[in-house]
């Protein structure tokens, strides 16, 4: 097992034949993922061939997926056409869909993840995010799947470079998942709803949790932690020095009056248990410490 | 993007929600001809981007044109919480029976966006949230829904408004809602929205926040962004489609991925405790690509930034390859010294992921002295700011 995304899932790329849709589906497909169709409006029928396989391009989801069997769509298509494009995956059915375009107006996220969320069928991941990857049994999205192995730590963090950092830092161990859940200011998938598939997941001994300022979720997420979470959980969160009312790269990145600060994200962690780390690499060491500890 | 009150105020009017005319004016003189056009009792208000204007003495009425430009003389150049007065909106006074508060906003943690209303305007609403939070009411608003007449009444009998003025208030919620959703705000907020003696109900007050992701269906906002504010780096950064926050220390930053780079921040300034208070001079992500082109446009900005004493570049290749940043790194400083302007403060480069081994050996090839290497990034951002101590 791993959460979300296992070496059953059958992914869909949505804006296969653009540029980043055809390179990302490469690196996908080098990295364990089973892609079996790209959708492109106006583009069904031809074929995109990557790593010497040829993958079908259909004109809507709905035909992909009637086609396919396909369960994942991860979604390239440009801001304007996001919103489209996700409530048509909904539409198909498609149980997950991992949305990585950034710059979607907030208006549209808003909309498709109550589409998503009435469908009361589709789990949203992004947008505004790497993706997900469960190392050596499936990629989906834009997370290098060279970093690291496969192992029993799992990783919920907002931010894309973040992620690789820790993998990286912590790939002599490896993950059962990594989730890049997005910087965005409204997402489909959450700390908390990361933090619970971890605890429900055998393969998965302990987590690590990379947040970073603006809004409440690492606050509410550590509400949870204390009445849900049994496995170690590790955090870090970044963005101790950005100044009040700025955004710092992400959308969502941005410190209000007082509010969604790191230190009081911190402060939340800590407060029920969890082991902030101050910098990357000593998060990195307190979750080798405790993975290390249960091994020994 | 936050708007002036009276860029909030024309867009309020444009979607039909009852507010003031009033004229912007960057002068007494010209404060004194606007009240004389208005006529009457008139009120000279600060348009800056901040909150507490009435206390800080940025809002004074004026009961003829000569008051108006005495006024407008006290609040120009006024300094109001880091904002410097550059210019003044000359509304009519109006006649206030009562003051409300209304808004609509992004609702993070909900993921959909929220109404809130109360009968007690006039106040900061964050002390009025904490102090009385029964008298403001919070309605949740479905994104695909959104604020029609029925929800309109919900919002209003949730808030408890007196029959007099509840046409009058669903009027402004309905038109106020288009606000919000035509122009793609994140933010709409009227305080306060004022019953007139005659039973008016009327914006007095605006606050609007647009989505800066939605500036590809909104041309029209670009005329809204107030350069005069902007830092003089953040603009030139924004020429060039570079992510750029000017802050105010001595290690300049580049890094891939705003995670990273906001990490980046943090380090730099845990590292500069020990040298002095060292801090970091700005934030700047260049993103995936890292091209020489970009690497240098990076550059070229944070070492014209006079506070800079060093620079950390903070490099992880998950999909960027580290060889090609190094290559970046290498050509970015040719074309500054091409261009005249040849880099001559000390540079950091911290690379790891994808390719780091080629990456660190092209930059030990090309042995430009500025340029040192280090493994890890806590280690970079100790030596950078031990560099940036030295060189102040």
């Amino acid at each position: 097992m791993a959460i979300f995304l296992t070496e059953d899932s059958k992914i869909l790329v949505q804006g296969i034949t653009g540029s980043e849709g055809t390179k990302h589906t490469i690196r996908m497909l080098g990295s364990h993922a089973n892609i079996v169709a790209g959708v492109t409006p106006g583009k069904g029928g031809q074929t995109v061939t990557a790593e010497g396989r040829d993958i079908p391009v259909f004109g809507s989801c709905s035909d992909a997926v009637a086609a396919t069997g396909a369960d994942v769509s991860v979604v390239f298509v440009p801001p304007r056409f996001a919103k489209a494009a996700v409530v048509e995956a909904v539409d198909a059915g498609i149980p997950l869909v991992v949305v990585i375009t950034e710059g979607i107006p907030v208006h549209d996220t808003a909309s498709f993840y109550q589409y998503a969320a009435d469908s009361g069928t589709t789990r949203i991941v992004g947008p505004n995010c790497p993706g997900l990857i469960s190392p050596g049994k499936s990629n989906a999205g834009i997370i290098p799947g060279t970093i690291t192995k496969a192992g029993r730590i799992g990783l919920v963090s907002k931010s894309g470079t973040l992620t690789y950092q820790m993998m990286y830092e912590l790939r002599d161990l490896g993950f059962s998942s990594a989730v890049g859940i997005g910087g965005d200011p409204v997402i489909g998938t959450t700390h908390i709803d990361c933090l619970a598939a971890f605890e429900a997941d055998p393969e998965t001994d302990a987590i690590v949790m990379i947040g970073e300022i603006g809004g409440d979720a690492e606050e509410r997420a550590a509400a949870y932690i204390s009445e849900h979470v049994t496995k170690p959980v590790v955090g870090y969160v970044a963005g101790f020095t950005a100044p009040e009312g700025k955004t710092m790269g992400h959308a969502g990145a941005i410190v209000s009056g007082s509010s969604g600060t790191a230190q009081a994200k911190k402060e939340a962690l800590e407060a029920v248990g969890v082991k902030v780390g101050k910098t990357p690499s000593e998060t990195a060491r307190l979750m080798r410490e405790i993975i290390t500890g249960t091994q020994a | 993007m936050d708007l002036y009150e009276y860029q909030a105020k024309d867009a309020f009017a444009r979607h039909g929600v009852p507010t003031q005319s009033g004229e912007v004016v960057h002068t007494p003189a010209a404060a004194k001809a606007a009240a004389e056009n208005i006529g009457g009792l008139v009120v000279v208000k600060a348009q800056v981007k901040t909150g507490g204007r009435g206390k800080a003495g940025g809002v004074k009425l004026a009961k003829d044109p000569q008051e108006a430009y005495d006024r407008a003389h006290d609040i120009l150049g006024l300094d109001i919480k880091g904002h410097i007065v550059h210019q003044v909106l000359i509304n009519p006074a109006a006649d206030i029976a009562e003051e409300y508060y209304v808004s609509f906003l992004l609702d993070r943690a909900n993921r959909t966006f929220l109404a809130m209303a109360s009968k007690e305007g006039g106040m900061e609403i964050e002390q009025l949230a904490v102090e009385r939070p029964e008298a403001l009411a919070k309605v949740p608003v479905d994104a695909l829904v959104g604020v029609d007449r029925a929800k309109a009444e919900e919002i209003v009998d949730a808030a408890g408004f007196d029959d007099s003025v509840r046409e009058g208030v669903i009027n402004v919620l309905i038109k106020l809602w288009d606000v919000f959703v035509k122009e793609d705000a994140t933010l709409v907020e009227v305080n306060p929205l004022v019953k007139t003696p005659t039973g008016e109900v009327v914006a007095l007050d605006g606050k609007v926040s647009l989505d800066d992701n939605a500036g590809f269906r909104h041309p029209e906002h670009e005329a809204l962004v107030d350069f005069t504010e902007t830092d003089p780096l953040e603009l030139r950064a924004k020429e060039k489609d570079l992510n750029y926050v000017k802050l105010s220390g001595s290690v300049g930053v580049i890094g891939n991925g705003a995670g990273l780079v906001m990490s980046t921040l943090d380090v730099v300034a845990y590292a500069g405790e020990e040298f002095g208070g060292q801090k970091p001079a700005n934030f700047l992500d260049i993103g995936g690509g890292a091209s020489a082109e970009i690497m240098a446009d990076g550059l070229e900005i944070i070492l014209s930034d006079a506070e800079v004493k060093a620079v950390l570049v903070n490099v992880f290749g998950g999909i960027t390859a580290c060889d090609a940043v190094a290559n970046g790194i290498v050509q970015a400083l040719e074309l500054l010294t091409a261009k005249g302007e040849a880099a001559t403060l000390p540079l950091v480069v911290r690379l790891d992921g994808n390719n780091a081994d080629l990456g660190r050996q092209i930059l030990l090839d090309a042995a430009n002295p500025l340029v040192e290497l280090v493994d890890t990034m806590d280690g970079a951002a100790r030596r950078v700011a031990e560099l940036a101590a030295q060189g102040a």
